[in-house]
């Protein structure tokens, strides 16, 4: 893991650096101009948070059966991730929500799910702060059942919303890629090297804590 | 070892007492629900108390919604599943405070019965006290908002069988897991409002749905069918983590 | 691994095997590298203060818990490998009795019984008699005495003839009499061939009951022999307890 981190640092600080341009030169949006650039820090966010729900329900699922402490760390470092990314996507959605539209929350889909995801995984670091002895496997159920709703989520959120549509709607940038494609992809691959740069971090500080729960332990011996 | 019989071979008399039979995953379920019937039939502490809380929830959304004696359209679905689910997390916690209270749950997870057997008891014994609830809050819900409840019964039914399932399977895993925390009380709804939205999204919309003039039926149909899709997911993945969920 | 595990009914086990067994929570250990034999017909006092990992050792031993490191095995198998099986030849009375107070006497006894697959016409009236409690066998158990309760989930942990008899904390709240009755249940049981565990830290009742004493402190084994007279004077300095 400690090998891993200079490159993956020295990739993503190069990614991050280059990307800024490719953002300036992307053409803008018709009707939103400079505030729809928002746009590639926004979206790539939401795909960070939902590789942090991938890792973290995997390594629920590996701990839970398994009893791998290495799962478990991935786990509990993926689901602060998936809080992070979250944040980061609930507070730039709204600006720019508010900016292009003059609302501030319009339950657009995309932010509902979000929004629903983070407090599920915030449950999840609640029972393991607040939940007692034990309470890592209880948070590993949370992980699990957290990743099973998503589809649910997804379908069921958008359906409520499409069929009470609002005036105001969120410009479907796929379907007029126009050079935006690039930038947005490259925006991406930046949060999720980030992701793994802070999720790399994250298990290494884990490790670190079990490894000193073992000195404790082996202290008293 | 001084002091000691010498060792008894796998002796007869305690190799086993007389037996019927070994206990099966659906005798063992059933047993766990007759056992629960047994108790509650004697005070109905949890029926009543839970009923009554489900009514108040109602009143209470009433108060907060009805305006010159007219709810919001819609109002009556809504009222419906948010009481349904508020007094299903209250009923959660009592009925496992039973079996925390003199740790019976430890008795039965250490006898042979496969475990998730004991989860499927306990979630029977939930769906039930909530269809109870429901029998009651449906027409009283009809009544004070004069919603066609009544109209496509079996339909309706349907909703409140998945939605029930759904929100039962989720509350019973958490509500067992929870257990042993000294914080379940305000773990419970933490966890299981969040993961239980879709549930109540399908079921609001699908009665809701059903309620119009006429009633938009493709649409009802489809939420109903989301909603068994999550009824299928939540119970397998119930099942499947119980029982390392219990292990201490 | 599934398909392999005995039916219940087919498993037993004279000796149950501890083999280096640690169990911790964090910073916390509660047993460390403990390591005994438990064979049929021995009562094993399992003493110590409180704290020192009595109550852990039981839940490994009753399959409820299982150990950070080392390994359990009844008559060679290993918890897991034995399934539904073993614990059907598993008993365990703790503190807390597990008694569903809103139920009868009787309809504890027959819940419990059926749950095990015992026949409970012919269990349940013995298990009552045994207890003393065939008057009071309509009560609800919430009216009985500590007594009368500890009578009744003696007779529920042993409603199926379980090999291995794990009692932590028996004696609690009890009075002489009820003490004898226990100690006498628990001697006769051993007789027939059953491993007997008492976890207690009364060293006055372990005296002339138990046939081997592990001593447990801070989750360390300190001591493992056959029992002698005169056990407090020989362990009060080993617990520290009065």
């Amino acid at each position: 893991m400690r090998k891993l981190f200079t490159p993956l640092a020295i990739v993503t600080a190069l990614v991050f650096v280059t990307t800024p341009f490719l953002i300036a030169n992307a053409p803008y949006e018709s009707t939103m101009l400079l505030i729809q650039k928002i746009f590639y820090y926004h979206v790539p966010s939401w795909v960070a948070m939902y590789c942090g729900l991938a890792v973290c329900a995997v390594g629920s699922i590996v701990y839970l059966f398994k009893g791998s402490r290495v799962a478990d760390r991935y786990a509990v470092s993926a689901a602060e991730l998936v809080l992070l990314f979250g944040a980061n996507g609930l507070i730039s959605g709204p600006l720019w929500a508010r900016k292009a539209w003059g609302v501030w929350w319009q339950w657009d889909p995309r932010l509902t799910i979000s929004l629903l995801l983070w407090l599920i995984f915030g449950g999840y670091l609640m029972v393991r702060k607040y939940g007692g002895p034990g309470s890592e496997k209880l948070a590993a159920a949370v992980g699990i059942f957290g990743a099973a709703v998503s589809p649910f989520l997804y379908v069921s959120v958008n359906i409520w919303r499409t069929i009470h549509p609002k005036t105001s709607v969120v410009p479907d940038i796929v379907a007029n890629p126009q050079g935006m494609a690039a930038p947005l992809l490259i925006s991406m691959l930046a949060f999720v090297l980030l992701f793994l740069l802070l999720l790399n971090l994250r298990v290494r500080l884990a490790e670190r804590q079990d490894a000193l729960d073992e000195l404790y332990l082996a202290h008293e011996d | 070892m001084n002091g000691s019989p010498t060792e008894v071979a796998l002796d007869e008399r305690h190799a086993a007492a007389p037996r019927r039979g070994t206990p099966m995953f659906v005798r063992t379920a059933l047993l766990v629900l007759r056992k629960d019937f047994a108790i509650e039939i004697k005070t109905l502490e949890i029926v009543m108390t839970t009923l009554f809380f489900a009514v108040a929830c109602v009143l209470v959304f009433s108060f907060a919604f009805v305006r010159e004696g007219q709810a919001p359209p819609d109002a009556a679905p809504a009222i419906l599943w948010i009481a349904v689910a508020f007094s299903g997390t209250l009923a959660l916690g009592r009925t496992f405070e039973r079996e925390r209270h003199a740790e019976t749950l430890r008795a039965l997870l250490l006898a042979p019965s496969p475990r998730p057997a004991l989860y499927v008891g306990k979630l029977l014994g939930m769906i039930v006290l909530l269809a109870l609830d429901e029998v009651i809050l449906v027409p009283l819900i009809a009544f004070l908002f004069a919603s066609p409840m009544f109209d496509r019964p079996l339909f309706l039914a349907a909703f409140l069988a998945t939605g029930t399932i759904g929100f039962a399977a989720v509350g019973t895993l958490f509500a067992a897991m929870l257990m042993r925390s000294r914080t379940r009380d305000v773990l419970l709804p933490i966890l299981l409002y969040p993961v239980t939205v879709p549930v109540i999204i399908c079921g609001v919309r699908g009665t809701a749905a059903l309620l119009e003039s006429p009633a938009d039926l493709p649409t009802a149909t489809m939420w109903l069918s989301i909603l068994f899709a999550m009824d299928v997911v939540f119970l397998t993945l119930a099942l499947w983590t119980f029982e390392p969920l219990m292990n201490e | 691994m599934r398909g392999s595990q005995p039916d219940v009914g087919t498993f037993d086990f004279n000796a149950v095997d501890v083999n280096e067994v640690s169990r911790h929570f964090g910073r916390r250990r509660a047993l460390s590298n403990v390591s005994l034999t438990l064979r049929s017909g021995d009562i094993v006092g399992l003493l110590g203060p409180n704290g020192a990992g009595k109550s852990t050792l039981i839940s490994l031993l009753a399959t409820l818990a299982a150990p950070t490191s080392g390994e359990v095995r009844y008559g060679g198998h290993l918890a897991k490998d034995a399934g539904a099986a073993l614990r059907d030849r598993i008993g365990l009375l703790a503190h807390e009795l597990y008694l569903y107070p809103e139920l009868s006497a009787r309809q504890n006894l027959d819940f419990f019984a059926r749950i095990y697959g015992v026949d409970a016409a012919t269990a349940v009236p013995a298990a009552l008699e045994r207890a003393s409690l065939a008057d009071r066998a309509d009560d609800d158990v919430q009216g009985f005495s500590r007594g009368m309760r500890q009578r009744l989930a003696l007779e529920r942990a042993l409603l199926h003839r379980p090999r291995l008899v794990l009692f932590d904390e028996p004696f609690t709240g009890l009075d002489d009499a009820a003490v004898s009755l226990v100690s006498r249940r628990l001697i006769a049981l051993a007789a027939e061939g059953a491993i007997v565990v008492v976890a207690t830290h009364d060293l006055d009742i372990a005296d002339g009951l138990v046939t081997r004493v592990a001593l447990v402190r801070g989750g360390r084994l300190l001591a493992d022999e056959p029992a002698a007279t005169g056990l407090r004077s020989r362990y009060r300095s080993a617990i520290g307890a009065a």
